[in-house]
């Protein structure tokens, strides 16, 4: 059938019109309907249950509404949870905690990850793929192994130990694994790859005649990098910094593995509250503070965003 | 192309060691005959046949496949409607919160996510009796749900690059929208589909923390078992699996980034 005659064929322009509107719709409202239900709507829930008490129960929470009998409903809310949560300095130094070393990786990170893309985009054209691909191949692997490799190297019979002891370097070995250190150590490790990808997508715009213009002009390298190379790279250092820092903070993995048992991190709060002391209200609590501490930064770096491209 | 200095170079080779050493540390123990990490017990294969030995690890393995498979397939169905929507549709009632929705699992802590669908799960149970119990069902759609916004963040910038000329010809010469879109854009969309897939499969694959929240018993993913196992310290076959899995993803990898190259050092000659 040809185009022509398919033109033909097809049915009013008004109907025509009705129906793509339709199907537009439900193109719409599938991905919509979903996210609505599975990342949106469970967060009601967790807010619901934050406002619960813990109970030996299945599942093990207070209703929130009862019918009393059939004409009265109840109408149960404890904000105990948030008072606990405030009250109890646990929690609070272990949000502060989470913070500070999720900033000081998000730093290391960009520390070391901001040469590596500027090498990457410094080879030529086809060359790139293969430094690109070094990046990303860690990315595409279980990040729980790699993680666990950490333990093997850190462990106080481990090779590092070994190798300063044979070297004669130190006499008795370090505590290096279940430490502070180890757990930093785990957390850039782990997500430079984040780190790096969005600055070299930055750089790699960056055209190269504006640093010879900056040369011709007299700017030293140190200059020109400061005065064009990091301006121009900056969205892609806020993107960075956004995909290292809020997932750090909520990191559990690493710190069950490398922290020692005092080291304070909210994901590992939450995980305790949840799987060891079965406080499922609490652990919703622990979440719904973490989402108001998190949601704020982003809000701010995605305002700013629209507000420049406003300006644009 | 961007000129850049020794020291540059100096710190970029320094950190990309500081990514490898622990990897290629990892494989060579996966051939150490002896249990100590700090002692060489001469080159064995040993830890590999009790690799595949460990009926329980084989298990949460095969587990591991099917869940990614379907997540990865239910992902990139989602994805792709999502990432088409947000670039193709222009403005519609919604699309800040959509742009948002599908942004916002890239960040989102790992426990959050896996608390929140547990509690969703539960209290659907409690509601219309679906779904019963957790189960292979519960870790699929949370997969696909936090997978979908990786698939939609490469749909989306596969589509960016490509103009919506030869979609809007297709249209002009009388193609209803659906069929442009199965007959021109799936097929220009075919690679990032192809890396979507592969991506939300790793990340299936690879998922701790959801799947722990979410699974039920009787359905321990493998990287569960495996984090009960190094939870104690190094164990050596978890070593043997490390270098398997890494050494089959290492190899796809560079083959896919060497024919890249290839492909764009003839575009450069040519």
């Amino acid at each position: 059938m040809s185009a022509q005659q398919r033109l033909n064929a097809s049915p009013s322009p008004a109907r025509r019109r009705k129906s793509w509107r339709l199907g537009r719709n439900s193109v719409i409202a599938l991905p919509y309907g979903w996210l609505l239900l599975f990342f949106i709507l469970p967060f009601a829930f967790v807010l619901k249950i934050s406002l619960a008490e813990a109970d030996m129960a299945i599942p093990p929470y207070t209703a929130l509404v009862e019918w009393l009998d059939e004409t009265t409903l109840t109408i149960q809310l404890t904000f105990s949870k948030y008072q606990l949560l405030l009250e109890d300095g646990l929690y609070l130094s272990a949000y502060l905690n989470s913070l500070k070393i999720a900033a000081i990786s998000t730093i290391f990170c960009l520390l070391i990850g901001f040469p590596i893309a500027l090498f990457i985009v410094s080879r030529p054209a086809h060359a790139r793929f293969f430094w690109l691909a070094m990046v990303m191949l860690p990315f595409w692997t279980s990040m729980l192994l790699r993680v666990y490799a950490w333990i093997g190297i850190l462990q106080s019979n481990g090779l590092l130990n070994t190798f300063l002891m044979n070297a004669g370097i130190i006499n008795q070995p370090l505590v290096l694994l279940h430490t502070d250190l180890a757990v930093y150590l785990g957390i850039v490790y782990s997500y430079l790859p984040f780190m790096v990808l969005p600055l070299y997508a930055a750089l790699e715009k960056l055209d190269p005649a504006l640093l010879e213009a900056s040369a011709d002009l007299g700017a030293r390298p140190a200059v020109s990098f400061f005065t064009v190379t990091l301006p121009l790279a900056v969205p892609g250092i806020i993107a960075g910094c956004l995909l290292v820092f809020v997932p750090a903070v909520g990191e559990f993995v690493i710190p069950a593995l490398l922290g020692a048992p005092d080291t304070l991190m909210i994901g590992r709060v939450l995980w305790d509250e949840f799987f060891a002391n079965r406080d499922w209200p609490m652990a919703s609590a622990v979440a719904i503070v973490m989402l108001i501490v998190l949601v704020a930064p982003v809000m701010l770096v995605r305002a700013r965003e629209t507000a420049t491209r406003d300006e644009a | 192309m961007l000129r850049t200095g020794r020291f540059v170079t100096f710190m970029a080779l320094a950190g990309l060691m500081y990514l490898y050493i622990p990897i290629f540390i990892m494989m060579v123990l996966s051939f150490n005959g002896s249990r100590l990490v700090s002692v060489w017990g001469g080159f064995s294969f040993k830890w590999y046949g009790e690799l595949f030995s460990n009926d329980q690890l084989l298990n949460a393995a095969w587990l591991s496949i099917r869940v990614a498979g379907f997540s990865a397939t239910l992902a990139v169905i989602l994805g792709t409607l999502a990432g088409y929507v947000l670039t193709r549709f222009g403005p519609f009632r919604g699309r800040v919160l959509m742009a948002g929705m599908v942004a916002a699992p890239l960040v989102m802590p790992e426990v959050i996510t896996g608390l929140s669908l547990l509690l969703l799960f539960v209290a659907m149970e409690d509601f219309i009796g679906w779904p019963q119990g957790r189960s292979i069902t519960t870790i699929v759609i949370s997969h696909a749900t936090f997978c979908m916004a990786y698939v939609a963040i490469v749909v989306q910038s596969r589509l960016a690059q490509m103009d919506g000329v030869l979609e809007e010809a297709a249209q002009d010469l009388g193609a209803r929208p659906w069929r442009a879109f199965i007959d021109v854009t799936l097929p220009m969309l075919a690679p990032a589909l192809i890396s979507g897939w592969l991506l939300a499969f790793t990340l299936s694959f690879d998922d701790l923390v959801i799947s722990s929240f979410v699974s039920g018993p009787g359905s321990s993913t493998l990287p569960m078992v495996i984090f009960s196992k190094v939870r104690l310290g190094v164990s050596p076959d978890v070593n043997a699996l490390a270098t398997i899995l890494i050494g089959f993803v290492g190899t796809c990898v560079f083959i896919y980034s060497w024919r890249a190259g290839r492909r764009m050092r003839m575009c450069e000659d040519a």
